[in-house]
C-alpha cells in the first residue's frame, strides 16, 4: 500500500454523514422479485434466496425510486446490506454476491446421484393409489434381472459424482431380496475401482422384513426408507393387502429395523391419499408416537388423480395445503412445547430461504432434478428422468423414457436430444410464471407433472398445482416467521446442518 | 503489569535485545543480566547488556549497562526484552505468560472510534522487524500462542509476510493470532500471497461492526473500510485461510447487531470463530465515550438473539470481556476468560463473588467504566 494511503495527517473524528457514500439519492437496483404475503406486508427476495418482509407498497418505491436513505435509513442498510440495491452501477460486493450464487447452485456439481433401480414390481400389498405393482409369482417377467443390475451398476458408476446413492425401489423390492444381495456385493466390488461411495437405500413396506434381512441391512450399512400414512385406519385403508395388517406389520418393522440399525438409520414416508387429509392431526400423533421427531408431510401425488382436470386439481391442491397447514401446526405445538420435531417439505424450502448453502431435492430443484440429480432404471431395463416418469409409463406414456440398458450408452441416455429437451424445460428462472416470481429461488421446475397433468413439458402457472401448491406453503412459511419470533426459531433450527 | 522500565544507560548503540538471567554464571547467548547488588567483577563480557539500581558515578567499562533502573521485580528469568539506546527495557515477551503479543507498526489506515491502541503516523516497521528479527529466534519453541497486533500489520508490506515466516520457520507448533482489519486483502494477491506461506497455525482475527457499510466505516472512521474488509475476508476465503471475526459492543454497533449475526451467516458462513467483546475503557474511548457508551446489561437481548442465531447454525461463537454477572446465564457458555493476564482485574465487591474464578472479570482500565449491574454471587 502506497505511503499516501497510510500516513493520515488528520485523525479527527467525523460524523456518520461523512461516510455515506451515495450521490445525488441516486440507487440502482440489484436483480430482486416481490410477492404480497398479507395486506400489511410484502416479501423482497433478492437473487440468492435473502428475503425481506417489508411494508406493502415499498417495493413499488423501490423501482420508484422514492426511497431515500435519511427518511428510511434501517430500510435502506437492510437493502444495501441484502444486495437488494447498490449505491454504484457495480456493486462494490459483486464478488460476493457471485460466490453466493454459485455456492446456491452448487448441487450442480457434480450431476446425477440418486440411481434409482426397480428390483421388481411384484407386491404383497394392492394400494388402490399405487398404479405399477402387481400381485404375481412371475419373477421372470417382473423382476430385475441380473444382466440388467450389472448395467444399471455400470452406468451408475460412470456418474461423473463421487458420491452416488442407489436405491431399491419396488413393487416391494424386499421380494427381490437375493438380488438386492446380489447387487450391493456387485458394487462393492467396483465402487472401490471407480473411486466412489455408495450409499445403499431399500424403500420397503417393511411387510416382508425379518432379522435375517436386518442384519444383512447392518452389516452392509443400508439405509431402510419404509411408509407410515397415519393410524391404523388410515394407514390400512390406504394400504390394502391380506389380513388388513400392514399397519402392524409396518409398525413391528419399523420397531425391528430401529433396533437393529440404529433409529437414525430408517425413516418413514407419509403417502397423502383423500382419506388422510381429514386426518392431519391423527397422521402427525401418529409418527410422533411411533418414536419419529420428523416426518414428511408428502404433497399429493397428482399421478393418482384425475390428472387432467383443472378444477379438481385445483381443489384437490386446497384440500391438501389446508391439510398441510394444520398438520405443521400440530408440529409447531411439540416444538413450542419444546421438543425437536421437523416437517421435512418446509425444512427443504426453509433451507433455501435462511442458509447460504445448496439445497438438492429432487422435486424443487431449477434446473429439474429429473436426471441432473436423479436417474431410474426400471424393472425391465428401461431408463426413466425420475421415479415419476416410469409411472406414466405403466400408463402407456413413455415420454420421459431416456433408453434401455440393453442398447443406450450412458453418453446416448444423458447427453441425449429427449434428455436436453426435458432439462431445458424444467429451470424455472426461464418460465413463463417462474421468471419473474419471488419465490423462484425456493421453488422448482417439474416438467414430468407439468406433463402429466397439464398436456406439455412447460405448463401454464395459473392452473397449475405445482404452482398453487408450493406458491401457498412458501408464503405460509414466511407469513408464520414474521408474524411470530418463536416460529422464526424454531424454523432457524430446523435448517441448521447437521452432519 | 509493568512491562516497561527505565534507567540510565551506557555504551548502547543499537536496541539490543536479549533474554533476561539473574544467574551470573549464565553461559548461553543473548542474555542479559539483572544485578541488584554491584556489577559483577569479571564475565560482565558474556552479557549482552547488564541492568543495574546501582549508581553509574565510578563505572570506567566500555560494555552495555543500564543503571539506576528502579525496579526489576516484573522481570522473571527467560523473559525476553529491548534495551534501547535512552535506557528503555522494554519487556518482548513474558516467559510465564500465554499472552504474547507482538505490537507490528503502530500505524493504520483505519481510526476505530473505540480504539485501545490509538495509532501513530510513523514508520517504525524496519525498526521493529529488526527487533523481532533477533527476538523471534529466542522464543521457546513450546509457546503455545503468539498474538501479533497493531496498528494495522499488514502495512508492513513484505516485511509482513517476512515476519510470519520466520516465526513459521522458528516456532512451527505455536498457533499465530493476527490481529488486522482486513482491508489489505481486498487485493487479492495479497491474499494469494499469505496461502502461499501454507501456514495452518496461522488465524486472522478480523473486526466487523455493522451489516451496512456506512455504519462501519463510522465505526472504524475510513471510507470503503467495510466493502475492503468484506471483500479482503472472501479472498482469504478463496484460498482457505482461517478467518476469526471480532466484533466490539458498543452503542453504534448494537442497533445493527442481529443483523449483522445474520449477514456473516450468509455472506461469511465459512469462518472459523466469531467473537464478540466488550468496550475497552482506554485509547480512544474515554474520549468518544458518549459516541460509544451502552451499559451491557442493556444490550443484552441483542447479544443473546446474535450469538444463539450463530451458534444455533453450528458455528463457533464466544464472548469476551464480559462479565458472569451481566450475562444471562444462557450465554455463560460462550463467556471466554479473554483479557490477558496483565491486564484483567476485578472490582473490590468481586472478592465476595462465588463465581470469580470462573468470570473473566473487567480490564484493569474498565475499573473506572463499567456496567451498573455487576454484582457478587453470594
Amino acid at each position: 500500500m502506497a505511503e499516501a494511503d497510510v500516513i493520515t495527517k488528520n485523525r479527527k473524528f467525523k460524523e456518520l454523514g461523512f461516510y455515506d457514500n451515495q450521490e445525488n439519492n441516486v440507487y440502482f437496483l440489484l436483480p430482486m422479485r416481490f410477492a404480497r404475503l398479507n395486506q400489511e406486508k410484502e416479501v423482497l427476495v433478492n437473487e440468492v434466496g435473502d428475503h425481506l418482509v417489508v411494508r406493502e407498497g415499498t417495493f413499488q418505491k423501490i423501482v420508484q425510486r422514492e426511497l431515500n436513505k435519511e427518511d428510511d435509513p434501517d430500510l435502506f442498510g437492510d437493502l444495501v446490506a441484502n444486495h437488494f440495491i447498490s449505491e454504484s452501477r457495480i456493486p462494490p460486493l459483486i464478488d460476493v454476491l457471485a460466490t453466493r450464487y454459485r455456492t446456491k447452485k452448487a448441487f450442480l456439481n457434480n450431476f446425477t446421484m440418486l440411481h434409482i433401480f426397480v428390483m421388481s414390481l411384484r407386491c404383497e400389498h394392492t394400494c388402490h393409489y399405487c398404479q405399477v405393482s402387481r400381485v404375481t409369482q412371475d419373477k421372470d417377467k417382473f423382476d430385475m434381472s441380473r444382466d440388467h443390475i450389472d448395467k444399471g451398476i455400470d452406468m451408475m458408476l460412470q456418474s461423473p459424482s463421487p458420491h452416488v446413492t442407489m436405491e431399491f425401489q419396488g413393487g416391494e423390492a424386499l421380494l427381490a431380496f437375493d438380488n438386492i444381495k446380489y447387487a450391493v456385493e456387485r458394487v462393492h466390488l467396483l465402487a472401490g475401482l471407480r473411486n466412489k461411495s455408495v450409499t445403499f437405500v431399500i424403500c420397503t413396506n417393511l411387510a416382508l422384513v425379518n432379522e435375517e434381512i436386518l442384519l444383512y441391512c447392518k452389516e452392509h450399512e443400508i439405509l431402510i426408507s419404509s411408509s407410515l400414512d397415519g393410524p391404523a385406519f388410515i394407514h390400512n385403508s390406504n394400504r390394502t393387502r391380506p389380513g388388513r395388517n400392514s399397519y402392524e406389520l409396518a409398525i413391528k418393522g419399523i420397531e425391528l429395523s430401529k433396533r437393529i440399525l440404529g433409529p437414525s438409520r430408517v425413516s418413514a414416508l407419509m403417502t397423502t391419499t383423500n382419506l388422510s387429509l381429514d386426518y392431519p392431526i391423527e397422521i402427525v400423533e401418529e409418527y410422533y408416537k411411533q418414536g419419529f421427531r420428523n416426518m414428511f408431510l408428502r404433497p399429493i401425488s397428482p399421478y393418482g388423480f384425475a390428472v387432467r382436470n383443472e378444477r379438481k386439481n385445483k381443489y384437490e391442491t386446497d384440500r391438501f395445503l389446508e391439510f398441510y397447514k394444520k398438520a405443521l401446526g400440530r408440529i409447531l405445538e411439540y416444538n413450542l412445547a419444546g421438543e425437536f420435531f421437523t416437517e421435512d417439505y418446509a425444512t427443504i424450502i426453509l433451507r433455501k430461504m435462511l442458509t447460504p448453502f445448496p439445497v438438492g431435492y429432487v422435486d424443487l430443484n431449477s434446473p429439474t432434478g429429473c436426471i441432473t440429480n436423479v436417474i431410474a432404471f426400471n424393472y425391465d431395463g428401461s431408463i426413466f428422468a425420475s421415479d415419476e416418469s416410469r409411472m406414466l409409463a405403466e400408463m402407456k406414456d413413455f415420454t420421459f423414457q431416456l433408453g434401455h440398458l440393453d442398447t443406450h450408452s450412458y453418453e446416448e441416455v444423458f447427453y441425449s436430444k429427449r434428455a436436453l429437451e426435458i432439462v431445458s424445460t424444467g429451470i424455472n428462472e426461464s418460465l413463463p410464471g417462474c421468471s419473474d416470481c419471488a419465490f423462484q429461488p425456493y421453488c422448482g421446475a417439474d416438467p414430468i407433472q407439468n406433463h402429466a397433468t397439464q398436456g406439455d413439458m412447460y405448463g401454464y402457472r395459473p392452473t397449475s398445482s405445482f404452482c398453487q401448491k408450493n406458491m401457498e406453503i412458501i408464503r405460509y412459511l414466511i407469513e408464520l416467521m414474521d408474524k411470530d419470533k418463536a416460529i422464526a426459531k424454531i424454523f432457524e433450527s430446523w435448517v441448521k446442518s447437521r452432519s | 503489569m509493568l512491562l516497561r522500565t527505565r534507567g540510565i544507560s551506557i555504551n548502547i548503540e543499537e536496541p539490543v535485545v536479549g533474554r533476561i538471567t539473574r544467574n551470573a554464571g549464565y553461559t548461553g547467548d543473548n542474555s542479559i543480566l539483572i544485578c541488584e547488588n554491584g556489577l559483577p567483577s569479571s564475565r560482565i563480557e558474556k552479557f549482552a547488556c547488564v541492568l543495574t539500581n546501582q549508581e553509574s558515578t565510578d563505572w570506567q567499562g566500555d560494555h552495555p549497562v543500564v543503571f539506576k533502573v528502579p525496579s526489576f521485580e516484573h522481570l522473571n528469568e527467560g523473559d525476553l526484552v529491548v534495551v534501547s539506546q535512552d535506557g528503555n527495557i522494554k519487556t518482548l515477551y513474558r516467559i510465564n505468560s500465554f499472552h504474547n503479543t507482538l505490537l507490528a507498526t503502530e500505524r493504520c489506515n483505519s481510526n476505530c472510534l473505540m480504539c485501545s491502541q490509538p495509532p501513530r503516523d510513523r514508520n517504525d516497521t524496519h525498526r521493529l522487524y529488526g527487533i523481532y528479527e533477533k527476538m523471534i529466534p529466542m522464543i521457546p519453541k513450546d509457546c503455545f500462542e503468539l498474538m501479533i497486533s497493531g496498528g494495522e500489520p499488514t502495512l508492513m508490506g513484505e516485511l509482513f509476510f517476512q515476519l510470519l515466516q520466520l516465526i513459521k520457520d522458528q516456532l512451527p507448533e505455536t498457533e499465530v493470532h493476527v490481529l488486522t482489519n482486513g482491508r489489505s486483502f481486498a487485493w487479492n494477491n495479497l491474499a494469494e500471497k499469505l496461502s502461499d506461506l501454507e501456514y495452518n497455525r496461522l488465524m486472522l482475527g478480523i473486526p466487523v461492526y455493522a451489516d451496512y457499510y456506512q455504519m462501519h466505516d463510522y465505526i472504524v472512521q475510513a471510507k470503503d473500510a467495510f466493502n475492503q474488509t468484506i471483500l479482503g475476508i472472501h479472498n482469504l476465503a478463496r484460498y482457505d485461510q482461517r478467518i476469526e471475526i471480532r466484533v466490539v459492543l458498543h452503542q453504534q454497533s448494537i442497533p445493527r447487531l442481529t443483523r449483522l449475526s445474520r449477514y456473516i451467516y450468509k455472506n461469511m458462513p465459512f469462518v472459523e470463530h466469531i467473537t464478540f467483546m466488550g468496550l475497552e475503557y482506554i485509547g480512544y474511548t474515554p474520549y468518544n465515550i458518549d459516541k460509544l457508551w451502552i451499559d451491557p446489561h442493556d444490550y443484552m437481548d441483542e447479544l443473546g438473539e446474535a450469538v444463539e442465531f450463530l451458534s444455533g447454525q453450528g458455528m463457533n461463537v464466544s464472548i469476551y470481556n464480559s462479565q458472569l454477572c451481566v450475562l444471562p446465564e444462557a450465554l455463560w457458555k460462550y463467556a471466554k476468560k479473554s483479557i490477558s493476564d496483565w491486564k484483567q482485574s476485578y472490582l473490590p465487591e468481586c472478592e465476595r463473588c462465588n463465581k470469580l474464578s470462573d468470570c473473566g472479570g473487567l480490564f484493569t482500565w474498565n475499573l473506572k467504566k463499567h456496567s451498573e449491574h455487576i454484582r457478587p454471587f453470594a
